[in-house]
């Protein structure tokens, strides 16, 4: 396959930035997004080029790292995959493909197709945690019974893996998906109930601060999440922001 | 508490709510209205009623003109806070793949329904007002006989006035689209129940704007 590439250039924090063309030729449908954009860094480096710089680590759709919308959509066309796992197949022979960063002001750009997702750790130190004494006497974690909706509902909430789809596909850049898969997963167990009232304002308190825009139910996100994060999340995190508000 | 409306979550309760109200107005709003096409006496009655009693006129009137506007500014406070949120746009980005027209376009749609409420206002809801407070007239007659009937019937003349009522409706239904169901997100409403309120909200969402629209066909072509 031959390929044009538009690809977001972007030297630093500071720098303007712009959609430099290249072409790739050669391409293999078989090869993965990544190990696409790997054989054109290849050919940069030997024409003496900067190549282009992206985030990857896992490359198997865990760790959430490689944020890139490529043709108007985060993570490409196919749904419920991450831009690592997303194949040349699903091209086609000449297609022009544009690969653009996340844009959303929270995700700052640092490199490239890099941006600075710390606001989601921010929002996660804020109260996406239960505090356990875990200093030898740990509790057999079958101790508390858990029903079996609430424990599924829980573990699909659990597996959003932070990689900000959400945010770069909401017309917001709302990051209301993310915070509420990361409130949900807590707050459908008891063992997240302690800390429930605190957890949900101070999550929501930190996203606001982080300049995150506002949901308007587009479900975007829900659509383009790579791991299928339900809107019922969202609405869940409404429900406990408004029983937290009124308590606290 | 106090925070509760400057926080994302909280203003999106607060939308909600005014929508709620809104729509639960405009239902009442079309009960009535349809009254003019099957019964002209009740639509007088009942017109009479609404413009007299003071407890529509004093209390409902004043907090119906309070959620629309906080409807408006709300809005538009989020837009712009929803733009500044992404500073650089993309420059390929495919909004078709993910959401509804309807739903990325809210702030378009209400500014038309804005621009048709300024003008509604001007031309239904001032004179009505200059003709109770202003001019003092409070007996809801002409010549003897209720006159709200046959106002609305002049009313509908004109073919310009009912075109931009039409139009007003196409952007309310497209608004109510998405809206509707929206509204009972925000509020943390999303159960076993969602799909057929989401089929419930269409019918709403459609029946309604379709229904004035034939109110005002009605009077324009039986006139
Ligand atoms: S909710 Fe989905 S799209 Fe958002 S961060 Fe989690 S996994 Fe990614
Ligand atoms: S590189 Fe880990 S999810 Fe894509």
């Amino acid at each position: 396959m031959n390929l044009t590439l538009k690809i977001w250039r972007q030297k630093g924090a500071n720098d303007k930035g712009k959609i430099v063309d290249y072409a790739v030729s050669e391409v293999s449908p078989d090869m993965s997004f990544l190990e696409m954009l790997d054989v054109l860094n290849q050919d940069l480096i030997e024409k003496g080029e900067e190549p282009v710089a992206f985030d990857h680590d896992c490359r198997e759709g865990i760790c959430g790292m490689c944020s890139m919308f490529v043709n108007g959509q985060a993570h490409g066309p196919d749904s419920m995959v991450t831009v690592c796992q997303l194949h040349m197949r699903s091209f086609n022979d000449g297609d022009t493909i544009y690969i653009e960063p996340w844009r959303a002001t929270a995700f700052p750009v640092i490199k490239d197709l890099i941006v600075d997702r710390t606001a989601f750790d921010r929002i996660q130190h804020a109260g996406g945690f239960i505090s356990v004494n875990t200093s030898g006497n740990t509790q057999d974690a079958n101790a508390i019974p858990i029903e079996k909706a609430n424990a599924d509902a829980a573990f699909d909430a659990a597996t959003c893996i932070g990689c900000g789809a959400c945010v770069a596909s909401c017309k917001n850049s709302s990051a209301m998906l993310f915070v509420s898969a990361k409130v949900s997963q807590f707050a459908l167990l008891p063992q997240g109930q302690v800390e429930a009232t605190d957890r949900v304002l101070n999550m929501v308190k930190q996203m606001d601060e982080e300049g995150f825009g506002n949901c308007t139910n587009t479900g975007a996100c829900e659509v383009e999440c790579p791991k299928g994060i339900s809107l019922e999340n969202i609405a869940r995190m409404n429900r406990e922001y408004l029983k937290a508000s009124l308590k606290g | 508490m106090a925070s509760i409306f400057s926080s994302s979550i909280g203003r999106k309760f607060a939308m909600a709510l005014s929508a709620f109200f809104l729509m639960v107005f405009l239902l009442q709003h079309f009960a009535i209205n349809i009254l003019s096409v099957f019964s002209p006496d009740s639509f007088n009655e009942v017109s009479h009623f609404m413009g007299t009693f003071w407890a529509v006129q004093f209390l409902l009137q004043p907090i119906l003109i309070f959620g629309v506007v906080f409807h408006f500014i709300m809005g538009f406070v989020l837009e712009i806070k929803n733009n500044k949120s992404r500073a650089v746009s993309y420059a390929k980005n495919k909004g078709s793949a993910n959401s509804t027209w309807m739903s990325r376009n809210m702030i378009w749609s209400g500014g038309f329904i804005l621009i048709f409420i300024v003008i509604h206002f001007i031309d239904f809801w001032i004179p009505e007002i200059n003709t109770k407070y202003i001019v003092g007239d409070m007996s809801g007659l002409h010549n003897g006989e209720f006159r709200y009937y046959e106002e609305l019937r002049e009313k509908f003349v004109p073919i310009w006035r009912v075109g931009l009522y039409c139009l007003g409706f196409v952007f309310l239904a497209l608004h109510l689209l998405h809206g509707f169901n929206s509204a009972f997100q925000s509020v943390g409403a999303n159960n076993k129940y969602t799909n057929g309120l989401k089929g419930f909200g269409k019918v709403y969402a459609i029946g309604i704007p379709v229904g004035f629209i034939f109110i005002a066909l009605f009077h324009h072509f039986t006139h």
